[in-house]
């Protein structure tokens, strides 16, 4: 998602790395590649994506795998932990990346069935990339949601090479000023989503002086977001500093459990979204919160969340995307809470 | 079918929760803008969400406000309600604002130097606040704004006023 630019990396884990991935043979019944990363295999059939590892196997409905796929290569392994569900993920480590099974899963851990290890990112996310393009058929797209794409069931059947590698929106001060992340219009290939039919569509009355075209500047930013094609996919809006507004649609589910390795805020603009959260290192549950317009919630660092919402809903989301926190992270002098009082 | 979006407003919000399971909701840091902004005197720049340095601040707009300055970009997104933010371009930001200093300013009086122009914001509408200019904000009916800025000398810090402490 939205990241900084400026992201540094992050001292790296003390697991070995491993540097061999292997796109395997076309399967003759399925149509559909395999492929491997270290010990880890993937393969996927009609229904499902199939992962095994030497101490285990799982199983995830293939739509579940390939729109939290999408986030984790969308977002460059994002900030901290991507949760695929409740056993596979990765974890960033802004330069190399971990990719685990059941370590974040209490029962898996405690018997010894879990494993994790750590690439390169430019070795993993060719193959990350590599098994949404083959994977992914033509008509679905694992950014939309559920009520908006075709279906990835079945044989292999085409490719959705559009849908999959949309460029990350990120505005260098905000949108909409010359030189910035453009506008997003009916003219450029953004109709107003069907959920946001009444929505005020009004632009602002900017009227600057002559000389100050560039700097006097205001936008529509709910209708900019009510004309985003994706779901659960922060862009970077404007930026102070570090400090990255983030917003986003959301509807249906998050596809992730996210587990920030940072605290990360939540606006919620319209409508509203609940959250599951969960503690980061063993998946119990520890809260739900309920948020609708106007609610501001920090999501601590100690934490993953999935977020759900009925009707598609806008979300502000606010990262501070500050190159020093990875290190503060390893030294553990990062905040686990932002406020307390 | 026909859907409705539902935003909120300073007159009508309907606030969610923190329902814990095994956790302190205050971890959660948890408030609602449109309550902070209708409990609060106007222009009272209050953090409603703080991350390191960098603070989220909501403001209930209503009458004229001072003006303000700062040597960073700030942006402003009214979350209800009409505003109309003035610019004026500073002849000396220096004398203003001590460059490399964090968070809003405000002066004293009147700016010195040339009118930069005007932005009109209604619901939804952000804004750019840029660095180096002075601005102000007018609502002839109460707004509420939510400023992107850096934790400063007008940043009001009231987290067990306006959180969900249980």
């Amino acid at each position: 998602m939205a990241m900084s630019e400026t992201a540094e990396k992050a001292p790296p884990s003390n697991l070995p790395l491993v540097t061999h991935t292997e796109i395997g043979a076309i399967d003759n019944e399925t149509g559909y590649r395999a492929f491997s990363a270290g010990s880890f295999h993937f393969s996927r059939d009609e229904y499902f994506a199939r992962i095994t590892w030497p101490e285990g196997t799982h199983t995830m409905p293939v739509d579940a795998f390939l729109r939290a796929m999408m986030r984790d290569v969308a977002w460059g392994f994002f900030y901290g932990t991507v949760n695929f569900d409740d056993v596979i993920g990765t974890v960033n480590h802004y330069g190399e990346v971990t990719l685990f099974a059941g370590r974040y899963n209490d029962a898996y851990h405690n018997a010894g069935r879990d494993r994790e290890e750590r690439f390169p990112s430019e070795v993993l996310m060719p193959l990350f990339k590599a098994i949404m393009s083959d994977w992914t058929n033509q008509g679905f797209d694992p950014f939309a949601a559920p009520m908006e794409t075709g279906a990835p069931w079945g044989s292999k059947n085409g490719s959705n090479e559009p849908a999959i590698t949309r460029t990350r929106v990120s505005a260098k001060r905000i949108v909409g000023l010359p030189g910035d992340t453009p506008l997003r219009t009916d003219a450029n290939g953004f109709p107003v989503n069907r959920m946001f039919p009444d929505l005020d569509q009004s632009k602002p009355v900017v009227e600057p002086e002559p000389g100050f075209e560039g700097e006097v500047w205001a936008y529509n930013l709910f209708d900019y977001l009510s004309r985003s094609d994706v779901t659960w996919n922060p862009s970077v809006c404007s930026v102070v500093g570090e400090s990255l507004f983030c917003p986003t649609t959301e509807e249906f589910a998050l596809p992730i459990d996210h587990g920030n390795d940072r605290c990360e805020w939540f606006i919620t603009l319209s409508d509203e979204i609940d959250w599951d959260i969960k503690d980061k290192e063993t998946g119990k549950p520890r809260a739900k919160v309920i948020t609708r317009a106007g609610d501001v919630s920090c999501m601590p660092a100690d934490i993953r969340h999935k977020g759900y919402a009925k009707k598609r809903a806008m979300l502000l989301v606010w990262e501070n995307g500050s190159p020093i926190i990875p290190e503060l992270i390893a030294k553990g002098e990062a905040p686990i809470v932002s406020v307390t009082w | 079918m026909d859907y409705t979006t539902r935003l909120g407003s300073l007159a009508d919000y309907d606030k969610g929760k923190v329902i814990p399971i095994d956790d302190d909701p205050k971890n959660y840091v948890f408030s609602n803008i449109f309550e902070v902004a209708g409990q609060s005197a106007p222009y009272e720049r209050v953090a409603v969400a703080k991350n390191f340095e960098y603070v989220i601040e909501v403001a209930r707009a209503e009458g004229a406000s001072g003006w303000y300055s700062a040597a960073h970009d700030e942006f402003v997104l009214s979350m209800d309600g009409v505003v109309e933010v003035q610019f004026v371009k500073l002849d000396d930001p220096a004398a203003v604002v001590a460059p490399g200093s964090q968070g809003a300013v405000k002066l004293a009086g009147e700016p010195a130097g040339r009118k930069m122009g005007r932005v009109v914001l209604s619901r939804g509408h952000q804004g750019l606040l840029p660095h180096g200019a002075a601005y102000r904000f007018v609502a002839q009916s109460p707004a509420c704004l939510m400023i992107q800025t850096v934790e400063g000398s007008e940043t009001v810090q009231k987290w067990a006023e306006i959180c969900q402490n249980s």
